[in-house]
């Protein structure tokens, strides 16, 4: 007698490929956002599963800030070649020239910030109407409310207080000119479900993930990667440290943590017993204020 | 458990069991869930540390680990849960999904929210007061919303010297209530959140309690059958047909399965147009499958050239769903703006979306007593009540004590896109063509 019942990774993987496909079914122009991050990785993979053998119905979108590192953007054109997909590059570079947005001054500069502007260019230039992105509930704290179908004004606008109820599978995708829907089908993944399916799916990550020699330097009590257009305050030294990245973002706000760890097992025996989540590690970002997050989601950031 | 032991055996194959809990601070729902966490080492030290941080600035006598579920601004100023947050954590034998939700009677559409995919639900009593209204208000909600598993936790007992009489009579007040209720598995645990008794550890001060402590009984509860096997239905989400030569014959059903089990070889026919096909093969993207269940996404290959598009469903030809208009039903109404009959909405419903209009309202239930009163001329935010609809085109439907995927819909305001109405089908009503 067989057990009809999903391992939880598989129920996950389920899910997500149902959240894709009811998206391309109820949108007209959907994208992906890829960020060369695991998430994004994942959610690239989860892709494939709900839509090969015909090509995905939806370019890969990247916002790109130039201060990534550059084994990500290495990463991303091999696997954009692999897959046959279109890839839109969205620079933050750019939309500093053309005067959108005004480069940060100082040691603490991040374009982090400046991405949101970029990114809603972007969706408001190829009229996106629903962009699929990596986001996670276990993340943090304004996430965990965050519906998987979530609704953004003309304006790009999340409205925390007002947001559709989600019941059931049956997701509500309907929208009003000039709106648009951040889809998050790893809503209810956590960090070490999207590490044990990286290795299930035997995916292939950016090198930074495992551990390597870096030259780095602390700050805040955080580990940051040395790089030219890091301003580095009088007291803050460079020095080599055996280190790995728990996420990948814009390299003026993601921290790395010392770590050994060099293979997908290594990684998940010390995911598994983490005792600080990935974003109080090692993103300066979620460190402004107790809701840094829910203002930054509610500007329209990722 | 160390971490090592819990990846190896979730590598091997743990489930996923999700579950709702209703509550107010004061219950303990709280301490409850920040019980559970913390126990199964799922709190992290810097989620840890800003709560502690936030309870100190805020003046808290205690760390309030509400403060770890109350992610929005606004929660956390006004100290209370208005959303439903979702938790996560994991043992070696199941992940877990905890959506939790307000108690309070205005949060009835969260508390209906959370509900909608529970697996499990659990009611927290407070010893010390016993059955309230907000207890049969809980236990009615997951009994409409057909949440397969209630576990009543006793809560508090350390307020009540660990009296077993206490626990019995509360008990026998829930069976007597639940009785009226259509709730298969009912379970009662009595803890104390606070201390931890009997929530991941069993307590020593309840020998007279042969029961599991609740970790245990989340983590064995027999979930295999909580979705329908028998009936088959694969409601048609997206044809996948690739825009390549060397695809050029290919056609397949993407779906989820929505109930029974669909096998190779199998004869189905297409609703809505009665068209028989057999089931060439079942694919995914790692390769062929022999047979699908739910909630599996597969693609479907038909042996015959039949027209299928989204919103089509396969079933078997002698065990179909309700092809129907007029359809009857127990909706939550989940806006300010009222329900009225003679209203128009849409309704999305398993892939298929048409428009309804409410053709009556039979009466409104009474969420704390199961009462009900007819002759109601609207439905207001929060309220629970009986409906007649009349759908633009027929859905295939089954009634939702026996499906819950088949048997669920929502409506939506075609002016402001909003979800309005959640809505659960009853049987095929006996009114029809008398």
């Amino acid at each position: 007698m067989p057990s009809y019942l999903l391992d939880h990774l598989s129920a996950l993987e389920h899910e997500a490929v149902h959240i894709l496909r009811e998206m391309a079914a109820e949108r007209e122009r959907p994208a992906l956002l890829f960020s060369g991050g695991k998430d994004s990785i994942v959610l690239l993979r989860l892709a494939e599963k709900a839509f090969r053998p015909a090509r995905l119905p939806f370019p890969i979108v990247h916002v790109d800030t130039g201060h990534n590192f550059p084994e990500a953007i290495e990463y991303r054109d091999r696997r954009v070649k692999e897959l046959g997909e279109r890839l839109i590059v969205a620079s933050v570079e750019e939309s500093i020239k053309k005067g959108r947005v005004v480069e940060e001054k100082g040691p603490r500069a991040s374009r982090n910030r400046l991405q949101t502007t970029t990114l809603l260019d972007c969706i408001e230039e190829h009229q996106f109407d629903a962009c699929i992105g990596g986001g996670r509930r276990d993340e943090e704290r304004a996430r965990a409310k965050e519906r998987i179908f979530s609704h953004r004004d003309e304006f790009g606008q999340w409205d925390p207080k007002n947001q559709r109820p989600e019941l059931w599978s049956l997701y509500n995708a309907r929208l009003r000119k000039g709106e648009h829907f951040r889809v998050f089908p790893i809503s209810n993944w956590t960090e070490l479900d999207v590490w044990m399916y990286v290795k299930r799916e035997k995916l292939e990550l950016p090198s930074i993930y495992y551990s390597h020699t870096r030259e780095v330097f602390t700050r805040d009590g955080m580990l940051y990667a040395a790089a030219d257009f890091i301003q580095r305050l009088p007291n803050e030294v460079v020095t080599k440290e055996v280190v790995r990245f728990r996420t990948v973002g814009d390299m003026s706000c993601t921290g790395a943590v010392r770590s050994t760890a060099a293979t997908i097992d290594e990684v998940i025996a010390e995911v598994a017993a983490a005792r600080v989540t990935e974003r109080g590690a090692t993103r300066a970002d979620d460190r402004f204020t107790e809701a840094a997050m829910e203002d930054r989601k509610k500007e329209g950031y990722f | 458990m160390s971490a090592s032991n819990e990846l190896l055996a979730m590598e091997a194959g743990a489930d996923l069991l999700r579950f709702s809990t209703c509550g107010s601070v004061d219950d303990g729902k709280s301490t409850l869930i920040g019980r559970l966490l913390y126990d199964t080492k799922s709190i992290f030290e810097d989620q840890l540390e800003h709560v502690e941080d936030v309870s100190r600035r805020r003046g808290d006598e205690y760390t309030n680990l509400a403060l770890l579920t109350d992610g929005l601004r606004a929660e956390r100023e006004q100290g209370i849960t208005i959303d439903v947050a979702y938790r996560y954590f994991a043992t070696p034998r199941r992940k877990f999904i905890i959506a939790d939700t307000p108690g309070h009677v205005q949060y009835t559409r969260n508390m209906v929210t959370g509900a909608s995919t529970a697996n499990l639900a659990i009611v927290l009593i407070d010893a010390r007061q016993g059955v309230v209204e907000q207890t049969r208000r809980h236990s009615l909600i997951a009994s409409l919303l057909r949440i397969p598993h209630l576990v009543f936790a006793i809560n508090k007992m350390d307020l009540v010297g660990w009296d077993e009489a206490v626990y019995r009579r509360i008990e026998s007040d829930v069976r007597s209530f639940a009785a009226r209720l259509d709730v298969q598995d009912l379970c009662f645990i009595p803890m104390s959140a606070l201390h931890g008794d009997n929530v991941v550890n069993r307590s020593d001060k309840t020998p007279w309690y042969a029961g599991p402590p609740l970790l245990a009984h989340l983590e064995s509860v027999f979930i295999a059958s909580d979705h329908n096997l028998i009936d088959v239905r694969f409601p048609v989400q997206w044809v996948v047909r690739p825009q390549s030569p060397e695809y050029h014959d290919y056609r397949g059903y993407a779906g989820q399965v929505a109930g029974g089990v669909l096998r190779t070889g199998d004869e189905v026919v297409v609703l809505p147009s009665g068209m028989p096909a057999k089931v060439a093969r079942i694919e995914t993207f790692d390769g062929p499958v022999e047979e699908a269940f739910p909630p599996m996404s597969v693609i479907v290959h038909l042996a015959s050239d039949v027209d299928v598009s989204r919103g089509d469903m396969l079933c078997r030809a002698h065990n179909r769903p309700v092809v129907g208009q007029d359809l009857e039903a127990m909706v939550c109404w989940m806006t300010d703006q009222p329900l009225r009959p003679k209203a128009k909405y849409a309704l999305k419903h398993t892939t298929r979306t048409t428009r309804a209009m409410i053709s009556n309202l039979q009466y409104r239930m009474d969420v704390n007593t199961g009462h009900r009163t007819e002759g109601v001329s609207e439905l207001g935010l929060n309220d629970i009540g009986r409906i007649s609809l009349r759908t633009m085109a027929p859905i295939f439907y089954d009634e939702y004590r026996r499906n819950r995927t088949t048997g669920s819909f929502i409506l939506v305001d075609e002016a402001t896109n909003a979800t309005v109405g959640a809505g659960m089908l009853l049987s095929e009503p006996r009114w029809t063509g008398a």
